[in-house]
């Protein structure tokens, strides 16, 4: 038989979380830290709304684009929390969680030999989906001297005549760095003079833990220039109710809704009607979360200074990223380490980008009961490393 | 800095001075004095614990009583309130909006024993006009705490 498979799909790298997985899985008792989802169950009044309208018929297709209603809501969040108008009817889209929003957001803009500037550590699926898309992914390995944030001489350095747009990934996973307003104007002046776009995933935009998350878009010229990722899985802990959004200039956000409409037709008509109600009664639920988030974030730090791992502070996300160069191993033997002597499983850095060496990704969406026991099983192995 | 260390208080009051400085992002001395002040302007009352009886062998049973009464002049509910939350069996007394007045929270051990207190010493008060009394069955949630709270994880492992 013929080989059937397509070139490119074969050619993509397994995701590295997924090696990983599967040893974790196979042990009954390790304590896992490893988990990219919050740990609280949907608020109520969300899953509420997602019942009744199930339980008033509404399973049906919505308009591809989404429910009208909902996209007002999003609409006015963003404008509410960023102070920029984007039009319902045209600049916003409702998708299958952020991610389907990234896979056709690049799709929509890329022509074969494009560039996409990602920065790494990031999340796992930029790079697959940029050459998904038949665009060339050039990466930027982010420093921890930085805290990960993107300064304007790396952004400088890969930008080329092919560069189409930069993926903006704050607040990142699996750092939990931000980028501030002062950060963002110079990378926003540089993304104007060179004439690229940015896709600016902001999915952890409700948790930060220093000022409030300042998004590209508010600043000057940059709404027609980027193409903003936000979704209701992080904030309002609604990962499995699969819902996300763009926000673009309408001639991008036309083409989106062409892929989408062809490939997947409308998002979960439950979890749209569910989303509203996030949207519109969901502030006090989310503040709620990020005190807890914040807290987790404060003890873990906390324990990190006391057995002296090195560990910048992160402000936002649900992730440290502590370094563990000090122990002359990769961070995939310190992790399966980790798991085999004391059945904690964290994420090898290297899963993010190959930048990732040397850290691991450490999630804080558990409760403090479960943070405490595994950060003293973590102590001891470092304990034990160190002689 | 108040509104959070209360609502972290109120779920656990027995997390200690120095955590409760690292989840706060503040100092000790500063936790310390901020839960003085709370204490002494009355907004901490106390710190319990809470017990699920069902599954020690000490029997207790609990009611809820709704009276109704004659408010006092110049005292309102006040003074017949006091009367009753000053029975030690007595756990809680509210004043209700409503069809009735106050509702009563009365731990005994035995039936017989709610029995005789609602009809000795609660009905016989001079402005006690009438009684209902409701036992609880079984606690499932109580103090914001679900008793008997399944611990599940049902999330992967491990996800990106």
């Amino acid at each position: 038989m013929r080989n059937f498979l397509s070139d490119k799909v074969t050619a993509l790298k397994p995701s590295g979380i997924r090696k990983f997985f599967d040893i974790v899985s196979e042990m009954k008792d390790a304590i896992s830290l490893g988990v990219g989802e919050p740990d609280f169950d949907t608020p109520w009044h969300i899953r509420d709304e997602g019942i009744y309208a199930l339980e008033r018929g509404r399973t049906f297709y919505t308009s591809n684009a989404g429910l009208k209603e909902l996209r007002e809501e999003i609409s006015n969040y963003i404008k509410r929390t960023q102070g920029v108008c984007y039009n319902p009817d045209n600049e916003i889209l409702v998708t299958v969680g952020g991610s389907e929003a990234i896979d056709i957001g690049l799709r929509a803009i890329i022509n074969p030999g494009d560039e996409v500037i990602i920065p790494q550590p990031s999340y796992v699926s930029y790079e697959p989906c940029a050459v998904l898309a038949g665009a060339k992914p050039v990466i930027i390995n982010l420093k921890a001297e930085n805290e990960f944030r993107l300064k304007p001489d790396e952004l400088l350095n890969t930008i080329t005549d092919k560069t189409k747009i930069l993926i903006l990934p704050y607040p990142n996973n699996p750092t939990g760095a931000i980028m501030e307003r002062e950060d963002l104007e110079v990378i926003a002046k540089i993304i104007k003079e060179k004439d690229i776009l940015v896709m600016s995933d902001e999915i952890y935009a409700a948790l930060t833990y220093k000022d409030k998350h300042v998004s590209i878009v508010s600043l000057d010229g940059m709404k027609e220039r980027t193409i903003l990722i936000n979704g209701f899985s992080k904030a309002y802990a609604m990962t499995g109710w699969r819902l996300g959004y763009s926000c673009a200039p309408k001639e991008i956000t036309a083409q989106m809704t062409k892929i989408h409409q062809y490939a997947i037709m409308c998002a979960p008509t439950t979890s749209q009607y569910a989303a509203v109600s996030a949207l519109k009664k969901g502030d006090d639920d989310v503040e709620e979360m990020r005190q807890s988030y914040n807290q987790r974030r404060r003890f873990l730090l906390n324990a990190f200074k006391e057995m002296e791992l090195e560990c910048f502070e992160p402000y936002g996300a649900f992730y440290v990223f502590p370094c563990i160069k000090e122990f002359n191993m990769s961070s995939e033997e310190f992790a399966t380490k980790l798991l085999m002597e004391e059945k904690v499983a964290v994420v090898p850095g290297t899963a993010f980008g190959a930048c990732g060496e040397g850290f691991v990704r450490i999630s804080y969406a558990y409760s403090l009961e479960n943070l405490k026991e595994a950060l003293s099983r973590i102590e001891r192995f470092v304990h034990r490393l160190r002689g | 800095m108040r509104e959070e260390l209360l609502a972290i208080l109120e779920k656990n009051s027995r997390i200690d001075f120095k955590e409760l400085a690292v989840l706060l992002g503040v100092e000790e001395s500063a936790v310390l004095a901020e839960l003085e002040n709370l204490e002494k302007e009355g907004i901490i009352c106390g710190y319990h614990t809470l017990i699920n009886w069902e599954k020690t062998s000490i029997e207790k049973v609990t009611a809820l009583i709704e009276v109704k009464v004659t408010p006092q002049r110049g005292q309102g509910f006040d003074r017949i309130a006091e009367r009753i939350y000053n029975y030690p069996e007595v756990k809680a007394v509210y004043l209700i909006s409503g069809g009735y007045d106050l509702l009563v929270t009365l731990e005994e051990k035995t039936l017989k024993e709610i029995a005789n207190f609602v009809s000795d010493k609660l009905s016989t008060l001079d402005s006690v006009l009438s009684t209902a009394t409701h036992f609880i069955l079984k606690k499932y949630k109580d103090h914001g705490t679900i008793i008997n709270k399944r611990a599940s994880d049902e999330r992967e492992v491990i996800t990106p």
